[in-house]
């Protein structure tokens, strides 16, 4: 194991400084740059990280999301599989169990169906059959989600499907600090992650300063985006920017808690329990059709845990029920500011 | 006991028409006639036409991610002339559209699918063919799957299934032609190795020296071919074709290729891939050479070839005004389609445009307003 601070300065493009306040070094990133920078650091850290996947080595990925790690660690850390998701993740499994911290990557969430048998019937199992004596450390990176004008099956939203499999945790991050965070804390984790990256927000118009040093941040822990009294929106990933975009569109009296769940499984109950129980009201928005979606999960617990507190039906703005249709009429499918507004509005006024 | 093979096999290459369009005339005989050499041959420009003005389009914002056909035309339209159209089944994945062309799917409809809008997926009545196929390696099964269905209904139709040289890494390409040769479907297997999938390269792809030998592994008849050659394209998919039809089971062919563009107007190949290696392969491009065969036949002549050139740009400009001509689809046609009855939930969904229900029941105690909206 070396230390990260004394490898060269990986991707020198991005901006640099130390944060006057707290001395703390900073670097200015987005979503995906974020990312990046994580995994070199955890391939810093710890010789057993490798990544893999489709395009991931040379071509640095098709969202250039591990630009430059075949570069700097080679291509015994860094390989570029055959086109076969099921191969990619069933090896995984086994690079876990043979002592590696494998990070494959599946090039779109559409793509994950032919590695569905082996992420949910052997990595998420493998703790509870061997009771304990196998684990599979692994973080498997997926993009996630619509919005980006991309062909059939590069934008859907699958996290309930995993999120219904007991074994498996998933993250979802929106910001780069979230996903910074999030990313080395799921390297640290025993256990299989999967870590949805919304690829609508990947590379936002700005850029945020973070902390280059590494940190973590729990998993399983959401995260209170705006503080507000009277009605508290939860989202997840891309979704959680339309939500603040139709807090804009609201009437100023509307004071919004908007709280961003970051993973999605497991849930963080103590978080939206609290916020719900102060403001009697919740909206849940996410990309996923309505129909047991994530949405479903959350709203029951609301009811088991604030039932007397409620002012209001606990509400979902969601995808609706439709296999996620081509690009020309996505954005009207996906949960946008407009939907999200008027839900709050009927919330309220209820 | 002394050892014995098991198992000898080759792997025959053909290629009919060289690079510089000279032809074996003996391979040659009982393939294509000049006549049809030279409809095709005008057929294969207008096509390169219309993928050479897609991929402008995508450039100025007028279409979504575009993967270009260019160099696998005669991979595609060989193939496809040697299927019968209405009768025999096209399987596609996505750098064929010659041949969905050629057995009736309206160009424009090419267009549609990668402008976002599943009308261009909508095959029309009596054509055969499935749906462009995103997802890789997964069609294969179909096409074994259709062709069985042929089969045992006692139809005299093949179905030939395209895909590329990175799908044939898919457990599902594996499965589909197991399942073929177990069933002896009437299925064609036409892989086009275009030597790339996205960055990877096909030596880094598989450890096997030709595709072609994976279908060894399934007692498949299998066969490389120079997929550059319209008539050797030709000669081994009629066979193939035929032999199916007659009931000799499947067959793999390995129509050996180059993508001459990048993988999509997403990609950019320079990332990845020598311009040395190119160059090389736009030597070998299937329209140059079949222009000097026909020249050297004294069948074409460059005014020939200007007078095409002005016919196809007419021809695509009236492709891209179909497909542009078309209205957006309202949001509700995406209702219309998840089943063949609309569900109660999804109905109300339809009619209200929105996934919460505040309003659903006015009755329920506490509702202070009637929402119309
Ligand atoms: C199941 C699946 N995995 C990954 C992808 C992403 N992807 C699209 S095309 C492609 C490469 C395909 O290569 P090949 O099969 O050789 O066909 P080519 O594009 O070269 O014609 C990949 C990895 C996909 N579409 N589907
Ligand atoms: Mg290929």
């Amino acid at each position: 194991m070396s230390n990260a601070t004394e490898q060269a300065v990986f991707n020198p493009k991005l901006r640099r400084r130390v944060d006057e306040g707290s001395g703390v070094n900073q670097v200015e990133c987005n979503l995906v740059e974020a990312i990046t920078l994580t995994l070199a650091q955890e391939m810093d850290r710890d010789e057993r990280v490798v990544c893999l996947g489709e395009d991931v080595g040379l071509n640095g990925g098709v969202f250039r999301a591990t630009d430059g790690l075949q570069a700097r660690f080679g291509d015994q850390r860094v390989f570029d599989t055959p086109l076969s998701e099921s191969g990619i993740m069933g090896t995984a499994v086994g690079l876990a169990m043979g002592g590696m911290r494998p990070i494959p990557e599946i090039q779109f969430e559409g793509f994950m169906g032919p590695a569905y048998d082996q992420l949910v019937n052997h990595a998420a199992r493998y703790r509870t059959r061997s009771r304990g004596a196998i684990t599979i450390p692994m973080v498997v990176r997926v993009p996630v989600g619509g919005g980006i004008h991309a062909p059939e099956l590069h934008s859907d939203s699958p996290e309930a499907i995993y999120a219904h499999q007991p074994g498996l945790k998933v993250v979802m991050p929106c910001t780069p600090y979230d996903a910074k965070g999030l990313l080395a804390a799921a390297l640290e984790d025993p256990d299989p992650v999967l870590f949805f990256e919304p690829k609508r927000v990947y590379r936002l118009p700005t850029r945020d300063w973070i902390p280059e040093d590494r940190y973590t941040i729990p998993i399983g822990q959401a995260k209170v985006v705006t503080e507000g009294d009277s009605v508290t929106v939860i989202s997840w990933g891309a979704s959680v920017y339309q939500c603040l975009e139709a807090m804009d569109q609201l009437p100023e009296d509307i004071s919004v808690e908007m709280i961003d769940m970051r993973t999605i499984s497991p849930i963080d109950k103590d978080t939206i329990i609290a916020s719900v129980q102060k403001t009697g009201r919740c909206v849940i928005v996410h990309e996923a059709p309505k129909t047991a979606g994530m949405g479903a999960e959350l709203a029951t617990i609301l009811q088991e845990h604030c039932f007397l507190y409620l002012k209001a039906p606990v509400q979902r703005v969601a995808g609706f029920d439709t296999i996620m249709p081509y690009y020309k009429l996505e954005l009207e499918y996906l949960p946008n500011a407009k939907r999200v507004a008027e839900a709050i509005t009927q919330v309220m006024a209820y | 006991m002394p050892i014995r093979t098991a198992y000898t096999a080759k792997i025959d290459y053909l290629q009919i028409m060289d690079e510089n369009g000279v032809l074996d005339e003996k391979l040659a005989k009982d393939t294509l006639t000049d006549a049809e050499v030279l409809e095709l041959y005008q057929y294969m420009c207008r096509c390169r036409a219309l993928d050479e003005t897609a991929f402008k389009l995508q450039r100025s914002g007028r279409m979504g991610t575009y993967p270009q056909n260019k160099g696998q035309e005669a991979a595609a339209i060989g193939s496809g002339y040697a299927a019968k159209r209405g009768v025999d089944w096209l399987v596609p994945c996505y750098r064929e559209n010659a041949a969905l062309w050629m057995h009736g799917l309206p160009m424009h409809y090419v267009l549609l699918h990668w402008m976002g809008d599943e009308r261009g997926n909508q095959i029309p009545e009596g054509v055969r063919m499935t749906p462009l196929c995103i997802p890789i390696g997964t069609q294969m099964l179909h096409a074994t799957g259709i062709s069985w269905a042929m089969k045992l209904r006692k139809e005299p139709a093949v179905a030939i299934t395209y895909f590329g040289d990175g799908a044939t890494s898919e457990g599902d390409f594996h499965e589909a032609m197991n399942f073929a040769s177990t069933f002896q479907t009437p299925t064609v297997f036409f892989c086009q190795n275009n030597h790339w999938a996205i960055s990877v390269p096909r030596e880094s792809q598989m450890n096997s020296e030709t595709v072609a030998q994976k279908a060894l592994a399934y007692g498949m008849p299998t066969v490389q071919v120079d997929g550059n050659d319209l008539l050797a394209v030709y000669k081994v998919s009629k066979e193939a074709i035929e032999r199916a039809r007659a009931g000799g089971g499947p067959s793999f062919i390995e129509a050996v290729t180059y993508r001459l563009a990048d993988h999509t107007t997403a990609d950019d190949a320079r990332r990845y891939r020598d311009p040395k290696e190119v160059e090389a392969w736009q030597g070998k491009d299937p329209v140059i050479r079949l222009r000097k065969y026909l020249t050297a036949k004294g069948l074409w002549s460059d005014e020939k070839q200007t007078a095409l050139d002005e016919a196809a740009k007419t021809m695509v400009t009236e492709v891209v005004r179909a497909a542009e001509g078309i209205a957006k689809p309202p949001l509700a046609d995406i209702f219309d389609y998840t089943y063949a009855t609309v569900p109660a939930e999804l109905e109300t969904q339809k009619r209200t445009m929105r996934t919460h229900s505040l309003g659903q029941n006015p009755e329920q105690v506490g509702l202070q307003t009637e929402w119309t909206s």
